[in-house]
């Protein structure tokens, strides 16, 4: 259960924060919501032991049990980690938060109530085990980042990027929900532990492959890989704190976290290795590319996330390599990429936290995020260009900084690669390689265009000068990480690294119980050292000159036929499409509508009737007619004709209310009191619903009906009339459904209710009666908005 | 819509009376007679709809300024409530249940927790019912 309470400790901040909001006026919220991230990263640290592994654990609580769905949780390393990234991260993101965000001008328990539903929405999709209920967490995050991107919904760009990055999202979640349902047609399971149990028999299956590929298509979408990466740059329009955490941190990471999870199970096909591979691959070139084009510090790192989640990508697709039959026996070749793979995710989500937080800091302090803008602030802001240039020099592989180990196992496993293939794959260093050039100078560009150069304070809004301290705390810790990961790699190999490995590839690993892997700075005149060097050096000398190349290398790329113009050309054109087809039959007239709803009556009831031979009219069974049970009816038919033929609206008002106490009345011969008194009372009601309506209605018209609807009408009249006739004498004659007179007993034993049809409502489908009043209290609702929120003419 | 008639407003006086008496009656017979949560608020909300027709909306909404919308929240939410109950004691949503005990005067009496779910029913019946009616009758532009 602790597990659990820990997935709803951040749904219960959702809920209070907004009621402690009204009553801690001179608080930061911040600081109230700060409790819960710090208290989970607390309860999470408590798993973690350095020189151990994680201990697994799982917990269930059942919820929809007749549909397989449970609420398993199960923490093991690799959730651990996302866990702890999760909270960890969160903790400095909302402290920083606190210096960032005004607490005279911002919505602020908007905010944090958005950011615990991520916050909770998150920690449930990396700890579910259950594929359902995984997805509904999933789905959840993006509507979280949804509600963050467009927080400042007055500008036009914030509901642009906001739309833009659910629309792409939740195509990929939907896809994703196909391939869930595929894989639980294959397996009959929704377990992911019972799924790597089973794999072999699973992966015979002709939906497996299908599967993975819709799968995949939601991992790629979640993560912003090639080609639908464009939502998470429009996606920075959010507030800084919110792009260092959910769009580099921890929600793009979902979709790495989730081709992790299913590495055991996919692995073994060269399908997934290749696709992950080449996508990854497209897109840690085509992201850098565009981070070194970008004048915007904001885009410039929106592009570099891009880079960097294709790199752990085409990572884990190498990785993903060594469960292959073809390298599964014999020596491990693949291990490093996997063990890159995951502590590069560490690395880059600690990198990148702190080098939005430091990009934030620059706005908050200069007013600008333009490097033309920014320069020759570094005697201004000495401790910011500290920081930056650490988080910059990690991302840029520099030794002394922890992103350095995980960028020369990166390359050690591309070289890796093209060894183990020898075919065109020779292709994959090479770009990885252009790819870390660009990297290193879009990271020189981050430090030295916004600190170093001219000053010039006329471009500037405010006068620069450093940031107060609590702003400076979280890049602070994040930066010190970022050093001690370097020189002590070790902190998280034996806890998190060979584990989490481990688990990715259990085939592999379980003949191997001695496994261990050793990370270091140094591994001689190696292969990666020389590339490295070469990084270092060509990176070094295109910076310099990054101003002559810049802009003719630029022009060479298409401006007008790019993914963004292929998706804003789609959008519209979708909704016209959705116009059309919705005016073509709202067309403003009850008439229409109530001969939709009654053709389609007749079309699917009648046809069932007919196809499954179910009409049956015999009256033998029938109990004797009595004279006044006719009489009743031949009230009915006369009351009902005289409702189309009265010449005032009153008067077929009058003669419909008639109908209806005439029903209440057969329901009191018939021994239903329930009923009655219900029928009687709706009637009453409604009837003095019509005479409130009756007040605005126009006189009543005779107007010339064309001959064709009239005809149609009538069709349509008496189908509904044969169809439920139909329907009411031949139900008598089935007996489909089980007797409920063992609710005459069970409703005294169990409910102890005397009244049977109470028992029923109130007891045995209570649940039923539960979403029955929530439809009634929605209706009033609808009704009151409809009607007293309209526009007005002169809106 | 006003209509003033004194014969109605005497007479209405002592009906809304009588009908609303009888809507908690049969709101708490339900459990073993006809009636329930269901039928009690409607009975209440025609009885409410008598008042309203006879001395006019601003007249009744001074006297019952009630929110009818809260009051349907209100109902919702207790009936939730009432089956969340049943969650926190690890037996499954909205089971209910009901014993027997000794009360001075009553004697044997009946304690269910349905009575508490069957209650917010009947304040969310009310509570739409009127919320429709008022915000119909209140369009007067």
């Amino acid at each position: 259960m602790t597990l659990h309470l820990a997935v709803l400790i951040p749904f219960l901040f959702v809920i209070i924060i907004p009621v402690l909001y009204k009553f801690t006026k001179n608080i930061h919220t911040g600081w109230i919501t700060l409790i819960a991230p710090v208290s989970l990263f607390i309860y999470f640290f408590q798993y973690f032991e350095i020189n151990k592994p994680v201990q697994t654990k799982m917990e269930t609580v059942p919820w929809i049990s007749s549909l397989r769905i449970e609420i398993t949780l199960y923490l093991d390393s690799l959730s651990l980690l996302f866990s702890l990234l999760i909270t960890g991260i969160g903790s400095l993101v909302i402290l920083y938060s606190i210096f960032y965000l005004s607490k005279e001008r911002e919505k602020l328990q908007n905010f944090y109530a958005y950011l615990m539903l991520f916050m909770g929405a998150m920690l449930g999709s990396v700890l579910s085990d259950n594929l359902l209920v995984l997805y509904t967490f999933w789905e959840l995050t993006s509507v979280s980042s949804f509600l963050l991107i467009a927080f400042w919904y007055q500008r036009q760009r914030s509901r642009y990027g906001a739309q833009k990055a659910m629309f792409i999202t939740m195509t990929g979640g939907f896809s994703m929900l196909m391939g869930f349902i595929m894989l639980f047609v294959a397996s009959d399971t929704l377990s992911i532990r019972e799924l790597i149990a089973q794999v072999d028999t699973v992966s015979q299956h002709q939906l497996f492959l299908p599967a993975m590929f819709f799968i995949l298509l939601g991992a790629f979408t979640k993560s912003a890989q090639f080609p639908f990466h464009i939502w998470l740059p429009d996606a920075m329009e959010a507030p800084t704190p919110i792009s260092a955490y959910l769009h580099s941190a921890t929600m793009v990471k979902a979709g790495v976290y989730l081709v992790a999870r299913l590495t055991p199970v996919f692995g073994a096909m060269i399908e997934w290795s290749w696709t992950i591979i080449i996508v990854g691959t497209i897109t840690l070139f085509w992201g850098s590319v565009n981070a070194v084009k970008q004048y915007d510090l904001k885009a410039l790192l929106a592009f570099s996330t891009i880079s960097q989640l294709g790199l752990i990508m085409t990572l884990f697709g190498i990785g993903s390599l060594a469960l292959n039959e073809r390298f599964v026996v014999g020596e491990l070749i693949f291990e490093t990429a996997l063990v890159a793979a995951v502590f590069h995710l560490i690395n880059h989500s600690i990198f990148k936290g702190s080098l939005f937080m430091m990009v934030g800091i620059l706005d908050h302090e200069t007013g600008t995020r333009d490097i033309r803008k920014l320069g020759g602030i570094i005697h201004l802001m000495p401790i910011s260009f500290t920081l930056t240039m650490i988080g910059a020099f990690s991302m840029a592989g520099i030794p002394l900084f922890s992103g350095f180990l995980s960028k020369e196992m990166f390359l050690t496993s591309v070289l890796d690669l093209s060894s183990q293939f020898n075919n065109w794959s020779v292709i994959i260093p090479v770009i990885a390689w252009i790819a870390s050039v660009l990297t290193f100078i879009y990271s020189l560009i981050i430090i030295f265009k916004s600190f170093t150069g001219t000053y010039h304070q006329d471009l500037l809004e405010r006068k620069p000068h450093e940031a107060p301290w609590g702003m400076l705390i979280s890049p602070i810790a994040l930066s010190l990480l970022i050093i001690v990961l370097f020189i002590f790699p070790g902190l998280v190999v034996t806890s998190i690294l060979e584990p989490a490995v481990r688990e990715m590839a259990p085939q592999v690993f379980a003949q191997m119980p001695d496994w261990h892997y050793h990370i270091s700075a140094w591994h001689g005149f190696t292969p990666e050292l020389y590339m490295t060097l070469g990084i270092f050096i060509l990176g070094t000398l295109l910076y310099l000159s990054v101003e002559k190349w810049k802009k003719p290398v630029y022009d060479l790329l298409p401006k007008k036929w790019t993914l963004n113009s292929l998706y804003d050309s789609i959008f519209p054109s979708l909704e016209k499409f959705a116009e059309k087809v919705t005016k073509a039959y709202m067309r403003r007239n009850t008439t229409a509508y109530l001969s939709y709803i009654f053709f389609f009556l007749i079309a699917t009831v009648l046809t069932t009737l007919i196809v499954t031979g179910s009409i049956n009219i015999t009256l033998e069974y029938n109990s004797p007619i009595e004279w006044y049970e006719i009489v009743l009816g031949i009230i009915t038919v006369i009351s009902a004709i005289y409702v189309i033929f009265a010449s005032s609206r009153l008067m077929s008002i009058i003669a419909i209310s008639v109908i209806g106490f005439i029903i209440s009345l057969y329901f009191v011969i018939f021994r239903a009191p329930d009923l009655a008194l219900t029928q009687l009372v709706v009637e009453t009601i409604t009837t003095a619903l019509f005479l409130m309506c009756f007040y605005f209605l126009p006189k009543l018209k005779t107007t010339l009906t064309p001959m064709k609807l009239k005809i149609s009408n009538l069709l349509i009249a008496l189908g509904v009339g044969t169809t439920l006739t139909l329907v009411g004498l031949s139900s008598f004659n089935h007996r489909g459904f089980e007797t409920i007179a063992t609710y005459f007993t069970n409703s005294y034993e169990l409910a102890g209710a005397k009244n049977i049809v109470n028992a029923i409502l109130v007891d045995f489908r209570a649940f039923d009666t539960m979403l029955e009043i929530v439809v009634i209290f929605a209706t009033g609702l609808g009704i009151y908005t409809l009607i007293k929120l309209r526009a007005t003419k002169e809106e | 819509m006003k209509f003033t008639d004194v014969y109605l407003q005497t007479l209405t006086k002592i009906l809304v009376f009588i009908i609303m008496t009888f809507s908690i009656y049969v709101l708490f017979a339900g459990h073993h007679n006809p009636g329930g949560g269901f039928i009690g608020g409607l009975i209440t909300a025609s009885a409410l709809i008598l008042l309203y027709f006879t001395f006019g909306l601003e007249t009744v909404q001074d006297i019952i300024p009630f929110d009818y919308k809260k009051m349907a929240a209100a109902g919702v939410l207790l009936s939730v409530v009432t089956g969340i109950v049943s969650l926190v004691l690890d037996i499954p949503f909205l089971t209910q249940g009901f014993k027997y005990v000794e009360l001075p005067f009553l004697g044997k009496t009946e304690i269910a927790s349905a009575v508490p779910f069957d209650l917010g029913v009947y304040l969310t019946v009310v509570g739409a019912t009127m919320t429709i009616i008022t915000t119909i009758s209140e369009d007067e532009k």
